[in-house]
């Protein structure tokens, strides 16, 4: 579909001193280019545009960042479109990240959501979208696997994530309270972990 | 109309504040106020818009953008946005400057590894709900589970697992 997405950065002759600033107007055609060509989560093309291609962050300055955005509450790449331009050309740069992050993914799944509508009598769509919406959750269920397995090595880690579990799925508790108590437990239990760590038990 | 854009405001905005470890853990939260509160679409057609969200290109969470539009027009996919966008990107700003003082702070280790578990349990909740409000017939079932297999085993590009799960689905076998 697309052959080559743009030349590789190597034909630069700047080493890691050679990052660029962005200006208001570069970041929303970066962040635009970004929402438009990332299939599947947007997190690894948005590192070989930010780092590779566009010189934006050094690979470390990066990594640094993205630890504040998947820290916060959010999506990490649209806490990442706001950081950077924040960081770059403060309020003006901030908004023209995440705009030009969503601009075009909007546009893109309003026009498939039109489709949808039209078209949701016809059996033949109708047929498609069960299978589109089969792979869906098969993808998600293997995004699930790969969060919770880890935690087949912390038993009481594991405890958490079934009570949680347990509540959103089976008992439909609303999100909030659900938070409000199983987060100061999760943190509990990593500060005893930490703690062990550190007497080396 | 303007009770629904409130709503809409109402719910985006707290989930918007809610989504640690990214968008897939509010999802579950996202359907129970859409479906079970607000009646504004049933769990089917819910999942439906999920899977349209997950073919589309972007973030992973433009089925909130989605959503707002099929309840109220272009107006629900304004506020919905602004709503789900807005308040976790102010917080982004706000931590931005505090961040290179707090980030080799152990507190903060400890926070982060502290909400993995949850974050877990929220996304296995998510996959459970999406996937039970699918179609219920065999050949569903069998591309939910190929595609998770795959998923989970290979680094296939998830748009081929999308892809092909239409395809199948297309010919109607099974249905």
């Amino acid at each position: 579909m697309k052959p080559a997405i743009s030349p590789p950065a190597s034909a630069d002759p700047g080493t890691d001193a050679g990052l660029v600033t962005p200006t208001v107007r570069d970041l929303f055609l970066g962040f635009l280019g970004l929402g438009f060509t990332s299939f599947g989560g947007a997190l690894p093309l948005a590192r070989r545009t930010i780092v590779d291609q566009r010189r934006w962050l050094t690979a470390s300055e990066f990594t640094d960042l993205l630890g504040l955005c998947q820290f916060l509450p959010g999506g990490n790449v649209i806490n990442l479109s706001v950081a950077l331009g924040m960081r770059f050309q403060g309020w003006r740069g901030a908004l023209a990240g995440i705009l030009g992050l969503i601009a075009g993914p909007s546009l893109v799944v309003i026009g498939l959501g039109v489709i949808y509508e039209r078209t949701q009598s016809d059996p033949h769509i109708r047929h498609l979208f069960v299978g589109l919406a089969a792979a869906a959750a098969g993808l998600l269920i293997s995004m699930a696997l790969k969060i919770v397995l880890p935690l087949r090595r912390e038993p009481p880690a594991a405890v958490v994530a079934a009570l949680g579990f347990l509540a959103i799925a089976v008992l439909r508790t609303p999100l909030l309270p659900t938070m409000l108590v199983l987060t100061p437990i999760g943190i509990a239990l990593a500060a005893r972990a930490v703690r062990n760590q550190g007497d080396s038990r | 109309m303007n009770a629904t854009l409130v709503a809409l405001a109402t719910i985006f905005s707290q989930l918007s504040l809610l989504a640690f470890g990214g968008g897939n853990t509010i999802l579950p939260e996202m359907q129970r106020q859409v479906v079970e509160v607000h009646h504004w679409m049933p769990a089917s057609e819910f999942s439906a818009l999920f899977a349209l969200a997950q073919a589309a290109p972007g973030p992973n969470m433009m089925i909130v953008t989605l959503v707002g539009w099929h309840v109220a027009g272009w107006a629900g996919m304004l506020v919905t946005s602004i709503a789900k966008f807005g308040p976790s990107s102010l917080v982004t700003i706000a931590v931005l400057h505090a961040w290179d003082r707090f980030k080799d702070r152990p507190w903060r280790r400890i926070a982060q590894k502290g909400l993995v578990p949850v974050t877990a349990g929220l996304v296995a909740a998510s996959a459970v709900l999406i996937a039970r409000a699918s179609d219920p017939s065999w050949i569903a079932w069998a591309i939910t589970g190929v595609c998770a297999a795959l998923a989970f085993r290979t680094k296939i590009h998830p748009l081929w697992l999308l892809g092909a799960g239409s395809l199948i689905g297309l010919t109607g076998f099974g249905q």
